[in-house]
């Protein structure tokens, strides 16, 4: 079956693992947004398709080269960007491409190919190895407690790149770390929702937020509750219809986002500093 | 140590010496040298492209390619980026995403060491901005935003302020509040204060001495020796000009 939906036995790693992968992906992917790269999530996780592919291609388990093959090519971009005063959009557009575009010629080079080999990373699986879950628990706590001690740094930086710089914040190693974060939770999110819908996961619940929160700790807050709530009621509809679990995920965290925007248009919620009354 | 107008000792905040900046082989500072004692309020004045911005980027380490030597508290700033603790910046007119998730309150705690509350509540009742602390920072009006930034600036309570014409487009009302709070900031709390503008009135009123610079410094001293030489008030309209001239 190309497109898996979640047995039974398999719902308890699917639930833990894509509770912390929802967790990470929220707060990370705000950073993202607010950043206005979006599709950055997107483009790391084509180029982690390439070290996926390169993986397949040499025969080694491909999830680790995929997250090397990620972040290196996302850093050598972002200096290449800041050598040249390329634009975001345009090194999101690079990344994507060349990655993806890797990550064929490398598939179709690799002897005894199947589909079923890369569907996994294309669309995400229900996650049912025990191995697999500890590794993406430990990961996501890694990064959510680096995340603590130093969001107000990365933060700074994202509001005011001159202000922090003058303010004696290494705005550039902070950014390094918000790509290496980046394309850590995008390799270990590709199980879960797959290369093609992982930039969902990342942006949907922050944009929902966005539209009530009038704090940065009340967007993070309520990410973090829509992403959850996105991932439990796309697992259990995925065991209950028998269809796809990542794409029960995308949808229901599409429809917070309409449900959202449907509230905050119709007056039901008074929401965040857009409604507010200007000072 | 440093000896001021009424001859009494005092401790140099700032020391800039033979600093020159090139543009890709076009010279933009050349052989700029002056300092800014405990308790200065200079102003910088110059026309558009005078190199004030270019001058703060060298002081506050956002540009590190340059001829001579700045030191802040008596240490080359080359050598440690500490001094940048001591230093509060208040930007040209702030471009604030409108959307952008944050309270005021939490504007003022990204910056390091300002964990504390208290420190935040104080600095905004330094600009009477407490009242509104819990608004979203894209709420505010430009005038009141700029208010924010300096209560930012002042959260790791600062030796010195460094403002690069900070009242750009901003209303007459807000712009004298910003007057008033930079005047007691100086006199009252003892901040001294770097202020680019192109407000020539503001700077008399305000600044106890006066850099006039453009490219080259032509004149740094005691702002109402300059105000009141109209050799060198005529220079200064004649150097604007041609600055102005030459950039249409």
């Amino acid at each position: 079956m190309t497109f898996e939906a979640v047995s039974y036995e398999s719902i308890p790693h699917a639930l833990i693992s894509g509770i912390a992968i929802s967790l990470l992906c929220s707060v990370v992917g705000l950073f993202l947004v607010l950043r206005k790269f979006s599709l950055f999530g997107d483009a790391l996780a084509h180029s982690a398709f390439g070290g996926v592919a390169f993986g397949l291609f040499i025969g080694i388990y491909p999830l680790w080269i995929a997250c090397a093959v990620a972040i290196l090519s996302a850093l050598g971009l972002s200096k290449i960007r800041q050598k040249f005063d390329i634009s975001g959009d345009a090194i999101v557009a690079i990344l994507l491409s060349t990655g993806l575009g890797a990550g064929v010629i490398l598939v179709s080079l690799t002897e005894d190919f199947e589909f079923h080999d890369i569907e996994e990373f294309l669309f995400g699986s229900a996650i049912v190895d025990t191995q697999n879950v500890v590794t993406i628990l430990a990961l996501a706590g890694a990064i959510l407690t680096i995340l603590f001690f130093t969001y107000k740094k990365i933060l700074y930086s994202t509001f005011s790149e001159e202000q922090a710089k003058a303010s004696g914040i290494p705005v550039e190693k902070m950014s390094y770390l918000l790509i290496t974060m980046a394309g850590v939770t995008v390799v270990i999110s590709m199980q879960l929702v797959g290369v093609l819908l992982i930039s969902a996961l990342f942006v949907l619940p922050n944009v929902s937020a966005m539209l009530y929160a009038r704090s940065f700790k009340q967007t993070v807050i309520l990410s973090m509750l829509f992403a959850v709530s996105a991932t439990v009621s796309g697992i259990i509809m995925s065991y209950q219809f028998e269809i796809a679990q990542a794409g029960c995920i995308v949808l229901v965290a599409a429809a917070i986002f309409v449900g959202s925007l449907v509230a905050k248009g119709s007056g039901l919620v008074k929401t965040a500093g857009i409604l507010a009354k200007r000072a | 140590m440093f000896i001021n107008n009424s001859g009494v000792d005092f401790t140099m905040i700032v020391d800039i010496q033979k600093l020159s900046v090139d543009y890709s082989g076009i010279k933009v500072l050349d052989d700029i040298s002056f300092g800014i004692a405990e308790g200065d309020f200079l102003g910088i004045i110059g026309p558009n492209g005078a190199g004030k911005s270019t001058l703060f980027h060298c002081m506050l380490g956002l540009r590190t390619q340059y001829d001579g030597t700045i030191k802040f508290f008596g240490q080359d700033i080359r050598d440690s980026r500490k001094y940048l603790s001591q230093v509060g910046f208040v930007p040209q007119k702030p471009v604030v995403d409108r959307n952008f998730p944050a309270t005021i309150r939490e504007v003022l705690s990204m910056s390091q060491n300002s964990s504390d509350s208290k420190k935040v509540d104080e600095a905004l009742q330094k600009v009477w901005m407490h009242e509104l602390a819990d608004r979203r920072i894209g709420d505010l009006s430009v005038g009141q935003q700029q208010r924010v930034f300096i209560a930012k600036a002042l959260v790791n309570s600062p030796k010195i302020l460094v403002l690069d014409e900070p009242v750009t487009g901003i209303d007459q009302y807000n712009q004298d509040l910003f007057f008033q709070i930079l005047g007691e900031l100086n006199t009252k709390e003892k901040i001294s204060i770097i202020w680019a503008s192109h407000d020539l009135d503001a700077v008399e009123r305000l600044a106890s001495k006066v850099a006039c610079l453009n490219k080259t410094l032509f004149f740094h001293g005691i702002s109402k020796e300059f105000f009141s030489d109209d050799e060198m008030l005529k220079k200064y309209s004649e150097t604007s000009m041609q600055m102005h001239m030459h950039h249409h």
